[in-house]
């Protein structure tokens, strides 16, 4: 029976953050955001999550703490390398038809994956025909990955996945190393908009070529994965591309028709012509 | 999210393995008939390894084998191993999700993460195994198991080829089941039938 009480203390926390802050945390996966609430329950030295609530209502300085817990946030640069190959082998030749490009990364936390794309892009010709679109609701993670700063013991696995991705120059060559951190060339931010912008509640802004989600819908139900997949469909163009994270899929999606299978094992899907 | 659960009539196994985990497994899943009740998987395994666990299973086994997708719907006759690098866990509705967050006891996938949300979706009709392994997850996971009405089974120690996860499921879980690995394929088919 006790867990569910909890359950019931964890839908009215995040009915009271919604009501209170306007982020909507209320269609995330359940399992998942009742075990880090519960993580944030001990940290904050609450006995319930009902007094977690109790404190979030009243000091908005514990919500931004809170949203660590809340979002996840883990990254690398070129993470799952056979991805971004198959973006350089596969879809770099149809985008390279377009005259102008808008690429969205959607759930971009701490910006791995926008540089990682800034510097394919680069690599591939196509950087200064592109504008590409960062977003996220953590406000502490847009910052990170503006700042574009990272620990410099992350370095050897980034080069290693960049080299894996079929990466066509040093890794190194986009990066100075000082004091424990590599801090990424702001050259490659000249294309980057970097912006708050939710699933959840905001529309589409912009028609886009490419979108890249990857493991941000794992967090959501199947009712807020559909209304994130129809943002992604709304804004890409006909014959536009998704890719989503290795194990996530279009399969249990109402949107699965809208979509082709690309690449099916590097989770890439290109949109069908509207009629 | 309506209440219901746990939900009645369907029945799942949860398995933990570490450290000798594939060979006792070898001994488990090639014995359960194809029809037979949902198998979910976590095994310890180096992260940034493309998975071939679940490919080398699926040529052994009359069941269904595959790495679990996120949102997929938890179907009788189908063993779902957790991905490398990826905590698999199970929803109210009996689909899996699958969360980046961070490592349980160094470990993603984490048994004790697996078992924990299984318990809550399946409660009584749950039955969880605790294998080899060189570490303490899957006991907290067996406790929550059992504690929500479950069955505890755990791999007898003497004989497994890493004991320290069987014995910390033992010391938490005392009145769990302790089987050789051999008999463990047989206490989970004479139950099905």
């Amino acid at each position: 029976m006790h867990n569910k009480i909890e359950d019931i203390e964890v839908r009215l926390l995040l009915e009271a953050i919604h009501l209170k802050y306007h982020y909507d945390f209320r269609g995330y996966a359940m399992a998942s955001i009742k075990r880090r609430l519960i993580q944030a329950r001990d940290r904050f030295g609450c006995r319930t999550i009902s007094m977690l609530q109790d404190l979030v209502l009243h000091d908005e300085s514990i919500l931004m703490e809170l949203m660590g817990y809340l979002t996840v946030q883990v990254s690398e640069l070129f993470r799952d390398p056979a991805y971004f190959k198959a973006i350089r082998e596969t879809v770099v030749p149809h985008l390279k038809t377009y005259p102008s490009l808008k690429v969205w990364i959607a759930g971009c936390s701490t910006g791995e994956e926008v540089y990682s794309f800034a510097i394919l892009f680069r690599e591939e010709g196509l950087e200064d025909r592109t504008i590409f679109y960062a977003t996220d609701i953590n406000q502490d993670s847009l910052r990170k990955a503006e700042a574009g700063v990272y620990g410099l013991d992350r370095m050897r696995l980034f080069t290693e996945n960049h080299r894996l991705s079929g990466g066509k120059s040093s890794l190194s060559d986009y990066y100075t190393a000082a004091y424990g951190a590599a801090t990424f060339d702001k050259s490659l931010r000249k294309r980057i908009v970097f912006s708050d912008h939710s699933l959840v509640t905001d529309a589409v802004f912009a028609e886009t070529q490419l979108v890249s989600c990857r493991n941000v819908l794992i967090y959501f139900n199947k009712d807020l994965q559909n209304r994130a997949i129809g943002l992604f469909r709304d804004s890409l163009s006909n014959r536009g591309f998704l890719g989503l994270g290795a194990k996530e899929t279009l399969r249990f999606s109402s949107h699965v028709d809208g979509f082709a299978e690309f690449a099916r094992d590097e989770r890439l899907y290109q949109k069908r012509e509207e009629a | 999210m309506d209440g219901r659960y746990p939900l009645k009539g369907s029945r799942a196994v949860v398995i933990g393995a570490s450290a000798g985990g594939l060979q006792a497994l070898s001994a488990i899943l090639p014995h359960l008939p194809e029809d037979y009740d949902p198998v979910l998987v976590c095994i310890h395994l180096p992260p940034h390894k493309n998975s071939v666990v679940a490919e080398l299973f699926a040529d052994k086994c009359r069941m269904s084998v595959v790495e679990a997708d996120d949102k997929a719907p938890i179907e009788a006759g189908t063993i779902y191993f957790a991905p490398p690098d990826y905590h698999l866990l199970v929803e109210q509705d009996h689909s899996l999700s699958l969360s980046n967050e961070a490592p349980v006891y160094f470990s993603r996938p984490s048994i004790d993460v697996l078992f924990e949300t299984a318990a809550e979706a399946y409660g009584e009709d749950l039955t969880g195994i605790v294998l080899s392994g060189a570490n303490e997850d899957g006991a907290a996971g067996l406790r929550a198991v059992i504690d929500a009405g479950g069955r505890g089974l755990i791999q007898m120690p003497k004989g497994a080829y890493a004991r320290l996860m069987p014995e910390s499921a033992i010391a938490a879980c005392p009145e769990a089941r302790v089987l050789p690995l051999e008999q463990i394929a047989a206490e989970l088919t004479g139950d099905a039938s």
